[in-house]
């Protein structure tokens, strides 16, 4: 298929950007959305032009890395899909595709459609752990943890930190990601001796961080690779309150 | 020369607790004073960096993704083993250590190996505390599952997504040191050179990638957790960023390479589609536990749909050749059964390439909701890639490039022969041997980084004075004045062929004649076209852009340039070694279709000096002694 490229270009965070058109020849169905980047990159650079920068890395759905808007979605709006999942049979001969970076205030733009999303490793640090030192730990089989526990757990730990959520949401709100962290500590018996002050200083991270506060619109959930559920917003909301008593 | 790889000696099961009680240790309050650069923060990387913060050590961490979150290890599906025999199954630490050394060929070190079991019951305990949400049982007690190569059932895992798991674990482990300052990180840096100031490792050059501006850090210890070289085949399950340049950089700076030549090939990927394609997606090995591999057994079938092969028309063929380990056979006899099968015209879908792994034997034993419970995300995975329904019709499987048992040389403390540097997880060559058992790299990984490193580097430093960060010694303004030219060099060709093109070819040669496997005639034929496709890469390579900008085309010309070395350090590694054994088979060495290891003549780490650019390098050896487990040939019949 041939497809028609509306592209986002931007030298560096106080470049003036602007969108470029690009035609994409010789695309099948079997291409991933980025291998057909690719091509395009490959026409470029032959043509002496400077290739489309994007980031990616493990191009199997996992590492969040790859992170661009198509058509107004992030992740191209393909349910439960990255980037770098997205097939083009997903898209047809002739069809016109906008191609965009995630755009938030707490992530700056660096180049194209690459964007800074350290803040999401700031909130993390802000409490995103248990303190518990290398060596000297019970058994694992020591602390018993139900199975219904720990597959909940698990799937607030499967969020990749793609930040898709910010990306999708009004707000720019990093609820979802922080929501997730929190739930997943909070669920496990190991979480819980922290957990108050977990919450507390997570939340304040993701304000100092310039992240916007959720207002219900459900759209991070609709933009997140990995299904992750607006429950955890609920949650780490409960665990906030929680902790101010 | 003959290496010394420096392993304690007496009875095994104490060599470990024998060898931690004579190192040398740092006082705490003089471990402030010490700094260390951890290059890499993968699973080896963030685990050391993490504990080595934590003792109290000033810690510089680089990687060059957006965030230690990245590396390539949060791509592992399947599992990590550790001898708990929670299943009481018969799991011992000697079990493990046995398998793990029959498993590698008897080309690993004993000690190593005895190590690596030990401490493996401490990791699954780590990582529990940290939070990570292995499967548990309806009473709340962790689960477990098989892989290929081991007949017990200790294999911990978190859904399809282990890697994941055990990543973020250290990852937040990192993140906590980060916040408390002992660990200070550099993301999107790459290290393109190592500083070696009197023949010590004291510090690195990396580019930072957002500015393109070239930066020296000096340390009292260097370590490399950089991963692993399969990309060198081009099309592999590695993310694309992973490289040979870290490890090939010390190399080129009097760093040994050993064992190039042992790369794993997968069994079970999705088979490749199409020309254009940048990767090649495993699906995990933990799939053999509950899929069928077959094939027809005629021609003629290959072409119809699968279920429309009638039962007796298909070949189980790891069940008929291999009964006592059947689907669960190591990889590197499942790929070569897989490739043997294709080879004799039976493989399945486009051009051939493929076998069926087939689930529905256990769908009508277990149901589909089990086996969605157990490897969902893999069948969706596998979904979007091939618009197929694997729990309607078998997924089509072919092995691929995937886990590099070589490395930079290391003995037991994990230095290498530069004092000073450290190489830790997939980048050092020390525990597999010539084929990694199935779910052990990240066992391997976490041990390196949560239990060995934070041990072994205290006896080196505890003998060298601090250095304060000093980028001062000439030898540092050398190593980014060769890097700037380098980069001046690539961008300047300007030449006619992409960086891509250059590494597609590299990767076609390397999979062609230096795959799964190999002749002294192919590999020699890799020895003249390596050369000359290296020449034209620096006459008619075309890279874009400025050093000075962020730019991918820059740093992917500069990974396939130190492919292009790296590759024929490979090839030569294999032409060597005139004997097959695990992932290096010979084609000339086997008997009726199995490998056939010469113990008399090759049983050694093989460990490359570079002798400068265009030269022949020098192979040293390490004798390996097996003591505790008796070469004897494998067999899983
Ligand atoms: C798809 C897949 C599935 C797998 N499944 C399993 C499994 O189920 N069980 C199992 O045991 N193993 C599995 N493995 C293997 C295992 O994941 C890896 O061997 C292991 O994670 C490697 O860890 P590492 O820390 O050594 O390196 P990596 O995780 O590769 O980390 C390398 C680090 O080095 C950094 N780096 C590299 N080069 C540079 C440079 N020049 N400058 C700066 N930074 C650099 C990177 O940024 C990264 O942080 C799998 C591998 C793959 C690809
Ligand atoms: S919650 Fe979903 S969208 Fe947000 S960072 Fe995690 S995986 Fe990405
Ligand atoms: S590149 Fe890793 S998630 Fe897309």
């Amino acid at each position: 298929m041939t497809l028609n490229l509306i592209v986002w270009r931007q030298k560096g965070p106080n470049a003036p950007g602007k969108f470029e058109t690009y035609t994409a020849k010789g695309i099948t169905e079997h291409h991933s959305f980025l291998e057909m980047l690719d091509v395009v990159n490959e026409d470029l650079i032959k043509s002496g032009k400077e290739p489309i920068q994007f980031d990616h890395d493990c191009r199997e759905g996992i590492c969040g890395m790859c992170s661009q808007v198509i058509n107004g979605m992030p992740h191209g709006g393909q349910e439960r899909t990255t980037v770098c999942q997205l097939h083009m049979r997903k898209f047809k001969d002739g069809d016109t595709i906008y191609i965009e970076p995630w755009r938030a205030t707490a992530f700056p733009l660096v180049r194209d459609l690459v964007v800074d999303r350290e803040a999401l490793d700031k909130i993390v640090q802000a409490g995103g752990y248990t303190s518990c030192h290398t060596g000297g730990v019970a058994d694992g089989n020591a602390i018993l943890i139900p199975k219904p526990a720990a597959d909940e757990a698990m799937d607030a730990a499967e969020c990749i930190g793609c930040g898709a959520c910010v990306a999708g949401c009004p707000n720019s709100a990093a609820m979802l990601f922080t929501g997730a962290k929190v739930s997943q500590l909070a669920i496990l018996p190991q979480g819980k001796a922290e957990a108050a002050e977990r919450v507390t200083n997570m939340v304040n991270a993701m304000k100092d961080c310039g992240f916007g506060n959720c207002t219900n619109h459900y759209e991070c959930q609709a933009a997140c690779p990995k299904g992750i559920n607006v429950k955890f917003i609920a949650r780490m909301n409960r665990e906030y309150l929680k902790s101010l008593f | 020369m003959i290496l010394d790889g420096k392993c304690p000696t007496g009875p095994i099961e104490k060599t470990w607790d024998k060898h931690r009680f004579d190192l040398k240790l740092v006082n705490p309050a003089n471990k402030r004073k010490y700094s260390i650069i951890m290059v890499g923060t993968g699973l080896a990387g963030g685990a050391a960096a993490a504990s080595l913060g934590e003792l109290g050590y000033n810690v510089m961490a680089f990687c060059y993704q957006d965030s230690p979150r990245r590396a390539h290890s949060i791509a592992a599906q399947g599992g990590i083993n550790a001898a708990k025999n929670y299943p009481n199954d018969g799991d011992s630490i000697y079990r493990l250590f046995y398998d793990t050394i029959k498993g590698g060929d008897f080309r690993a070190r004993e000690a190593d190996v005895w190590r690596l079991a030990q401490v493996s019951n401490n990791i699954i305990d780590q990582c529990v505390a940290q939070g990570v949400p292995f499967a548990r049982d309806y009473a709340g007690y962790l689960d477990n599952r098989s892989f290929g190569g081991a007949q017990v059932s200790r294999t911990f895992f978190a859904r399809g997504q282990t890697g994941q798991q055990l990543l973020l674990g250290a990852y937040s482990a990192l993140s906590r040191q980060i916040k408390l300052g002992t660990v200070k990180m550099y993301n999107r840096r790459e290290m393109l050179d190592l500083v070696v100031v009197d023949g010590v490792a004291k510090g690195i050059t990396c580019r930072n990638l957002v500015t393109g501006e070239l930066e020296s850090y000096a340390a009292d210890a260097v370590c490399l957790a950089t991963g692993g070289y399969v990309n060198v085949f081009y099309l592999s399950t590695n993310a694309m960023g992973c490289s040979v340049t870290a490890n090939w950089k010390a190399h080129k700076k009097g760093a040994f390479f050993a064992n190039p030549c042992y790369t794993q090939i997968h069994p079970t990927c999705i088979p490749q589609a199409g020309d254009y394609q940048s990767k090649l997606t495993l699906m995990s090995e933990s799939l053999r536990n509950d899929g069928r591999c077959w094939v027809p057994k005629k021609k003629e079938d290959c072409g119809k749909h699968p279920n429309e092969v009638a039962e007796e028309d298909r070949d189980y063929y790891l069940e008929r050749k291999y009964p006592s380990f059947g689907n669960l056979a190591p990889r590197d006899i499942a790929s070569r059964a897989a490739k043997e099968q294709c080879d004799d015209g039976r493989g399945v879908g486009p051009g051939g390439r493929g076998v069926y792994l087939d689930f529905s034997t256990s769908i009508k034993r277990v149901g589909a909701d089990t086996i969605k419970e157990r490897y969902g995300n893999l069948f969706e995975m596998y979904e979007k890639i091939t618009d197929e329904d694997a729990y309607k019709r078998p997924m089509r499987m072919y092995p691929a490039p995937h886990y590099s048992m070589g490395g930079l040389w290391v003995d037991y403390n994990l230095m290498s022969n530069i004092p000073g540097l450290f190489v830790l997880g997939e980048a050092n060559f020390s525990v597999h041997g010539a084929n990694r058992l199935g779910a052990s790299a990240l066992m391997q990984g976490l041990a390196d980084g949560y239990f060995v490193i934070p041990n072994t580097i205290a006896g080196y430093l505890a003998t060298v004075k601090p250095t304060n960060g000093q980028t001062d010694n000439p030898e540092f303004k050398k190593s980014v004045e060769d890097v700037q030219s380098a980069q001046k060099k690539l961008l300047g060709i300007n030449g006619k062929k992409t960086v891509s093109e250059f590494m597609r070819e590299l990767g076609g040669l390397m999979w062609e004649n230096c795959g799964m496997a190999r002749s002294k005639e192919s590999l020699e034929t890799n020895l003249k076209k390596i050369p000359a496709l290296r020449e034209e890469f620096w006459k008619n390579v075309k890279v874009t852009g400025t050093g000075t900008e962020f730019n991918q085309d820059l740093e992917n010309a500069g990974r396939t340039a130190d492919f292009l070395e790296f590759a024929e350090l490979m090839c030569r590694d294999a032409l060597h070694r005139n004997e097959s054994c695990g992932g290096h088979f010979r084609v000339e060495y086997q008997d009726e279709g199995e490998a056939q290891r010469d113990d008399a003549n090759y049983c050694y780490v093989g460990a490359w000096e570079f002798k400068g650019d265009n030269k022949e390098p020098e192979l040293h050896k390490e004798p390996l002694k097996f003591e505790n487990v008796h070469l004897a040939v494998r067999s899983y019949k």
